[in-house]
């Protein structure tokens, strides 16, 4: 039974990686678009990015992923009821229907992307103006002060809460079961359902355990790394 | 010709009129020591010549090219803003040193990003970088450095921040090179070390204007003095003028006020 469990939680734990990296891998870059955005001078810009990070940050992931999830299909059906053949809605309820996975993807990305985002901005909002100053008394143009000298304050600053949201993310893969996706808690609870066994559950913890202590030590080196200055 | 050319420049903070009509010139390899008290606008006044404030009204003319001008109907593009800034170097208070590079690359930095402009650079790339990290290390040795050339500003004393400060904005060649009370950081002992470069830059022929509180440095380095109150120029004169026979009483009571 031990091997079948194991082989089975291994086989959702997969799934759990899988949904962590590619949040991670869009929500990184996502984040410092919504930054921007927050920061940004155009007044019209900046209300819609922190309008968005409000509503991100003020409801439950759990609910967004139904959204994301349901949405587009409850569109459709109320068009259907209406009777109505808008086009503009069949378009949204066609074009946003995603499969189980990508919804969860979505749902992840841009939530994850609105938390990184804050990380990013408070991180940039601390350099010191001497810095910007400094660098275009040198003549460096704003992209080239940007990229070649505060960017790497800022990720020396962000690593710490950086990691804190990383290690949150972690365990937050385990709402997508609740669209039946199969991630390693689906799994174990259904040994609950089928097998009526409680241990796999409490089994699945040590993958996460196992996981975030991993993720601990790396962001332990990459701190540890960027020692070298002080900023 | 005059190499800095200031005329009726003019700069409120809202309501707060800091400089009220301030209008001097500068020869070449002169060295200008503006002094006075804090809030007297000495400090918004190099801000607005390197651009890091943007006057209200006057003109700014460097070596024949005009950096700023209220009256002239054409506005200034970026790049012209950013070419301009070449002309003028500045040296901070509080050093500014990028944290994450060490000595060399702080001093190379922006002249490996203006190289990049260059139509030979891909061709001649290593050698390019070659001559800029030579370049480098020759305004490295002027300030005595020679031996900190791999280490991290949070490694530095700050007299030598500030002399490594000082090295990077010398390798962009400025025509001007302004100095904002760039001892006011620093320990008495350390203050020497960075006035002995000024020294010695002055020695080669370099046009400098410093904001200073140092008097005895004002007095013995300057060709020039300006004594600043309330955003105007009170007394404009060679130290002896200044120092020895002042004409305003304002002046007089700023000196025997700290002397």
């Amino acid at each position: 039974m031990f091997w079948t469990v194991t082989s089975s939680l291994l086989e959702g734990f997969a799934k759990t990686v899988e949904i962590f990296g590619l949040t991670l891998l869009f929500a990184i870059p996502l984040g410092l678009v919504i930054a921007f955005g927050s920061m940004s001078r155009i007044a019209p810009i900046k209300w819609v990015s922190k309008t968005l990070v409000w509503i991100i940050r003020g409801t439950p992931l759990l609910l967004q992923l139904i959204v994301v999830f349901y949405g587009p299909g409850l569109i459709a059906a109320a068009a259907q009821d209406l009777n109505s053949s808008n086009a503009i809605i069949q378009w949204v309820a066609t074009w946003t229907g995603f499969d189980r996975f990508t919804a969860v993807i979505v749902a992840f990305v841009i939530n994850y992307a609105c938390y990184f985002s804050e990380i990013y901005r408070g991180g940039i909002e601390s350099i010191s103006k001497g810095q910007y100053e400094a660098c275009q008394v040198l003549g460096m143009t704003k992209t080239q002060t940007f990229f070649r000298v505060i960017l790497f304050q800022v990720i020396k600053r962000i690593i710490p809460p950086m990691g804190n949201e990383i290690i949150t993310l972690v365990k937050d893969t385990s709402l997508a079961r609740t669209i039946a996706v199969y991630e390693i808690v689906w799994n174990a609870q259904s040994f609950i359902k089928f097998n009526g066994l409680l241990w796999p559950l409490l089994y699945s913890g040590l993958f996460y355990l196992i996981f975030s202590g991993l993720l601990t030590v790396v962001f332990g080196k990459i701190e540890k790394k960027m020692d070298y200055f002080k900023s | 010709m005059a190499i800095l050319e200031v005329k009726n420049l003019k700069k409120s903070f809202g309501r707060v009129e800091v400089l009220k009509d301030i209008s001097f010139t500068l020869e070449k390899g002169q060295v200008l020591s503006i002094i006075g008290s804090s809030g007297s606008g000495k400090t918004t006044l190099l801000r607005c010549i390197n651009s890091l404030e943007t006057a209200d009204s006057g003109k700014i003319t460097v070596d024949g090219s005009t950096i700023f001008d209220s009256d002239s109907a054409q506005k200034l593009t970026k790049e012209q803003k950013r070419i301009n800034q070449l002309n003028v170097g500045l040296v901070f208070q509080q050093f500014h040193l990028f944290p994450q590079h060490n000595v060399l690359k702080n001093v190379t930095l922006a002249m490996e990003l203006q190289a990049k402009d260059r139509p030979d650079y891909k061709k001649n790339k290593k050698q390019i970088h070659a001559e800029i990290e030579a370049v480098a290390k020759d305004f490295i040795e002027k300030v005595n450095l020679s031996d900190k050339i791999n280490s991290y500003p949070c490694e530095l004393s700050g007299g030598q921040q500030q002399r490594v400060a000082i090295a990077r904005a010398l390798a962009l060649n400025p025509k001007i090179l302004f100095f904002d009370e760039p001892t006011s950081a620093l320990d008495p002992e350390l203050t020497v070390e960075v006035l002995n470069v000024i020294k010695g830059l002055k020695n080669s022929g370099c046009t400098m204007v410093v904001v200073t509180h140092e008097m005895e440095f004002a007095r013995g380095v300057s060709d020039e003095v300006i004594f600043m109150a309330d955003g105007v120029i009170e007394e404009h004169g060679s130290p002896e003028q200044v120092f020895d026979n002042p004409q305003s009483e304002r002046t007089k009571a700023f000196l025997n006020h700290i002397g």
